[in-house]
């Protein structure tokens, strides 16, 4: 049994969490650990789109139109593909002009004209009323649902209960107050609400996690699985029809069409969208995330409607129980007492959600764009002249949230029971779509004027008004005047919902249609026969050029104002702590400090304080206040285009100037590189000569101290005189050999060594080298042996080289033998297209960072200073250039201890390996 | 009685010119193939100079040359660096580290034997190259 105040604990249990999530996240916005700055928290606050009317609107729709209720989610999904190119550039103007609301950003971008901002404002509040209508319904219907729980039963018509005992009264003034705690407890300078923003988040997230629960337990739990419900919905005769996808709407293709586009347009222009994608966007760089982040979680939230509709459709076929409530009632009549209230608190965190974040946006545009330049204006006031304003603003803004909530009370008490949530739902999106051709020309048509922009907009909200608010009220019984039976004066071409005689198309098709040919059409019309004025040309190219601009923009006024002035002014919205960080910010910026002399108050810095304002009272007021302390010289057309010009050439010339510097860059980088090859290729080169020197000189200190010797001691015996002979005879042959490979070195390192190429049979070559060698072996008790099969395919190469590479490695291997119990074993093979020769012996083996450096040039593993080389140093570095002039690779595999095994490949001769 | 001169280098056919030198001047002399085996020798013979090369496997002739000046006993014994580096910067790094002289291979023998003679008669020789 659920209690009426066990739905009303968890309902505020449920929103003092929300504000338990703002208030942290707003603790840490101000000690500068943003919680928001993710593009995941971004996406989850954009699904502030899907709100009462998908929670339970959807399936209701689907209940009547099978999948008659998708272009409302296609739109936002088709369109969102296109935000990199639409939306990224409304956040680059927005952030750069400190835009506060879509209404600011209109106004901005049309000269800052008041009007415009003013206007729409008013088409915004008109036009969301009933979408906030809409919600209420939503949450007071679902709560008089479960209150009669576990009695499934239609709820009564809100006419007959007395106001004060409606509870969506109940329910508009509590969601006011706690639009006012989110929205309203401070003024900030950038408008910007990272409470908000985290609570929405977490509401898009408990919204999804209760529609996916519903969803999933209708249809796995009470059915069995999509198969089943879809074969149960076929199987019955009222709903086999919606089964195919445009069988059930009305107006067919073009209805779908229209509605995917209208869609397309709310994602952007509903005041609540614009306001969590432009001005509470944190980094335009999670646009990119949101791309498919968020029509994920359209997939997401829409995968189980048709299952619902179909399941609410089998158990309640009488039709007695609404279908925008089978989302609540299902798990009610099944007795599933903990999902029904999770669905209730799901229903009224996407209601929460969208009166929250929309009437925060209302009632900004309100403040700023519709009463602040009407106050501004009222001299008697002598508002201008009050020291701080900041208690005001918060004021206007609270007055306006509670106004624009009970406004939708009022249409809901008016009207809310004549339609369906979805169609209440269309309505408000027809009205932010006339925003689309003033924002999208705005931003893309340099040519779009101030008077093309407001008259476009009116007709199309006249349009609008006509052919869908009219007959809403009509249609409740408030406006009994019988025009859509007999159109005004009796005129049928003129009936609402046949304009002009065109019929068959739903009303929201037919509205859009002559709505948007009315906006669109006086916009350009009247654009074109229009000449703007400098300020309107100027902003218009600020706008339009924004990603030709960087930085903040080009600054465009002329004339004089005093520094204490700006400060008053600016102090007077913001307060003065705030000011102060502004002035002394922008007196940073340009290296000199505020309070102080230096700061002057040119026109770049009257733009500053402008565009400061901006961000706290919109465009055009901010417009208004400086102008009341600025003295301004008027810039002809002619000189602003000037400016304008000059700007541009100035971006221009330090973009080529960046780019020269990066070339710069770039040149000297490489110079230092080159510079440093340079020094280490001289330093090579001076190793390289003193290991030689080295080399040279120590055969020649044994050869000179003999040689002396036997010159100046003629008595020497004759044994030990052979004996020094001898040693002068290895000397100076050493000393050939080192001057030999020198040589060689160079002819190779130069490419002038003059190769022989004959086929070589390897084997004999091994053979011939060990019979050479075997004289050697024997002194140093060597056992040395060959193996190879029977044949070993010829190789193309210098006979001549290949033995001294030979040579090389067994001269190596019996230097590192162990004396006297030496083995070294040479193994030949073939394997494919090469022929491998191994060299292995039983030394002690070389470690991993000896056989790294075991191949450069005079390096025999360890220090030069106290590793003598016991060779020149040069063999293994010459080999193995001799191996890969053929074709070939030489290389070593050896661990520490185990010996060593040299091993080189070289690639069979052409013919024999066809043969 | 003769005074004793340690050679250690790992050029043997150095090694034997330089014994042969040397006794044939009078002087007792031993070798040694490294610079451990050196240190030990000096231990064992107590010679009066040494001969030291300076590229040998594990202790250069620079490491023996500072091992012997850091044992206070052998402050007297004269140390003459013989080695086929020759720039400035090996001399004078050698004589830094408390040689008393530097010769360069290739060398004279009568100049070698000279400058040991100097140095082991009045112990003031000249320390140059």
């Amino acid at each position: 049994m659920l209690q009426g105040w066990v739905i009303v604990a968890a309902s505020f249990a449920y929103l003092g969490l929300l504000f338990g999530v703002a208030y942290f996240a707003d603790k840490r916005a101000v000690a500068g650990r943003s919680v928001i700055a993710s593009p995941y928290v971004y996406s989850l606050s954009l699904a502030v789109y899907a709100t009462a009317w998908t929670f339970y609107g959807s399936v209701g729709r689907a209940a009547h139109d099978g999948v008659g209720f998708l272009p409302i989610y296609i739109g936002p999904t088709l369109m969102i593909a296109l935000w990199w190119l639409v939306m990224r550039k409304i956040v680059r103007i927005s952030k750069a002009n400190r835009i506060t609301s879509l209404a600011d950003f209109v106004a901005s971008r049309y000269g800052k004209s008041a009007l415009l901002g003013g206007a729409v404002t008013v088409i915004a509040v008109i036009g969301i009323v009933p979408y906030i209508s809409l919600q209420l319904k939503a949450v007071s219907n679902s709560f008089t649902l479960l209150l009669q729980y576990p009695a499934v039963s239609a709820p009564g018509d809100p006419a007959a209960v007395p106001v004060l005992q409606d509870n969506a009264l109940w329910v508009a003034l509590t969601l006011a107050a706690f639009t006012i705690a989110f929205g309203t407890r401070r003024l900030s300078v950038a408008e910007r609400h990272e409470g908000m923003v985290a609570a929405i988040a977490v509401e898009s997230l408990v919204k999804l996690l209760a529609f996916v629960a519903v969803g999933a337990w209708v249809t796995f739990g009470i059915y069995d699985g999509f198969g089943d419900v879809f074969a149960r919905a076929a199987a019955d005769a009222k709903l086999s029809p919606m089964l195919s996808p445009l069988e059930g709407v009305a107006g067919g293709y073009s209805s779908w069409a229209w509605l995917t586009i209208l869609s397309m347009l709310a994602i952007m222009f509903l005041p609540r969208q614009f306001q969590v994608a432009v001005i509470e966007n944190v980094d335009e760089r999670h646009l990119g995330k949101a791309m498919w982040l968020f029509p994920l979680y359209m997939l997401a939230i829409n995968v189980f409607v048709l299952p619902l509709a179909f399941g609410g459709r089998l158990h309640f076929p009488g039709g007695a129980v609404d279908p925008d409530s089978f989302v609540l009632t299902l798990p009610m009549f099944e007795k599933q007492e903990a999902l029904a209230l999770l669905v209730f608190i799901g229903g009224l965190s996407a209601a929460t959600g969208m009166v929250i974040v929309e009437t925060i946006a209302l009632s900004t545009m309100v403040c700023n764009d519709l009463a602040m330049p009407v106050l501004l204006r009222l001299s008697s006031l002598r508002l201008g002249e009050r020291r701080d304003l900041t208690g005001l603003l918060l004021g206007i803004r609270r007055g306006a949230i509670v106004l624009i909530v009970l406004l939708g009370f009022l249409y809901f008490r008016l009207a809310g029971e004549a339609y369906a949530l979805v169609s209440i739902g269309l309505i408000s999106f027809a009205a932010v779509a006339q925003f689309a051709p003033p924002v999208l020309g705005g931003i893309f048509w340099r040519r779009g004027t101030r008077r093309g922009a407001f008259w476009g907009l009116l007709a199309g909200f006249l349009v609008w008004l006509y052919t869908l608010l009219l007959p809403a009220l009509e249609r409740s019984g408030w406006l009994p005047i019988g025009l859509l039976e007999h159109g005004p004066f009796g005129l049928e071409a003129l009936k609402p919902l046949q304009l002009f005689g065109v019929a068959g198309l739903d009303q929201t098709t037919h509205a859009m249609i002559w709505s948007m040919l009315a906006n669109v059409g006086v916009y350009v019309f009247v654009s074109l026969l229009d000449t703007p004025s400098a300020e309107e040309h100027a902003q218009a190219t600020l706008f339009v050029d924004v990603f030709r601009r960087e930085g903040e923009g080009t600054v465009l006024w002329r004339g004089t104002a005093s520094v204490r002035d700006l400060h008053e002014v600016l102090a007077r919205f913001v307060g003065v702590a705030a000011a102060d960080a502004a002035f002394r910010e922008h007196a940073a910026a340009k290296g000199e400090t505020w309070p102080g002399p230096g700061l002057a108050a040119d026109a770049e810095f009257v733009h500053f304080v402008e565009r400061v304002l901006a961000g706290a009272i919109g465009a055009a007021s901010a417009r208004i206040m400086v102008a009341k302390v600025a003295k301004e010289e008027a810039l002809s057309l002619e000189e602003m285009r000037r400016i304008l010009d000059e700007a541009s050439q100035v971006v221009i010339y330090s973009h080529r100037l960046e780019q020269k510097s990066h070339e710069l860059e770039a040149t000297s980088a490489e110079l230092r590189a080159a510079n440093e090859r340079l020094k280490e290729l001289d330093r090579l080169k001076d190793d390289f000569i003193t290991t030689v020197t080295h080399e040279l000189r120590t055969p020649l200190t044994s050869i000179r101290a003999f040689s002396e010797i036997l010159r100046e001691d003629p008595r020497i015996e004759v044994a030990q005189r052979r004996k020094f002979v001898d040693i002068i005879a290895r000397e100076t042959e050493r000393l050939t050999r080192l001057i030999n490979q020198v040589l060689d070195l160079s002819k190779i390192e130069s490419g002038r060594v003059d190769w022989q190429l004959e086929r070589i049979d390897l084997k004999q070559a091994a053979a011939d080298t060990l019979a050479a060698m075997s004289q050697l072996f024997k002194e140093k008790g060597i056992q040395a042996d060959l193996r190879a099969p029977e044949r070993v395919p010829p190789v193309r190469a210098d006979p001549d080289r290949i033995v001294q590479v030979l040579l090389n490695l067994l001269a190596n291997a019996a230097k590192f033998c162990q004396p006297g119990r030496g083995r070294i074993e040479v193994g030949l093979s073939s394997a494919g297209d090469y022929v491998r020769v191994d060299v292995r012996d039983n030394g002690p083996g070389l470690s991993p960072a000896e056989q790294s450096v075991i191949f450069d040039k005079f390096r025999q593993g360890g220090d030069t200073l106290t590793a003598k080389p016991q060779g020149t140093g040069l063999g293994l570095y010459i080999s193995r250039h001799i191996i890969e002039h053929f074709g070939g690779r030489l290389w070593v595999e050896s661990r520490l201890g185990a010996g060593a095994c040299f091993s080189f490949t070289l690639p069979v001769e052409r013919a024999a390996a066809a043969a | 009685m003769a005074k004793k001169v340690l050679i250690v280098d790992d050029e043997a056919n150095i090694v034997a010119a330089l014994e042969y030198l040397l006794q044939r001047s009078g002087y007792e002399v031993r070798s040694a193939a490294n610079g451990e085996d050196g240190l030990r020798e000096m231990e064992r013979f107590a010679p009066d100079l040494v001969l030291l090369d300076v590229m040998m496997p594990q202790l250069s002739g620079f490491d023996v040359c500072q091992r012997i000046r850091e044992r206070p006993q052998w402050q007297g014994v004269k140390i003459v660096i013989l080695s086929a580096m020759g720039r400035d910067a090996d001399v004078s790094k050698g004589l830094s580290l408390g040689a008393d002289a530097y010769v360069t291979k290739p060398f004279s023998n009568a100049e070698l034997v000279a400058r040991i003679d100097a140095l082991l008669a009045g112990g003031g020789a000249p320390r140059t190259a």
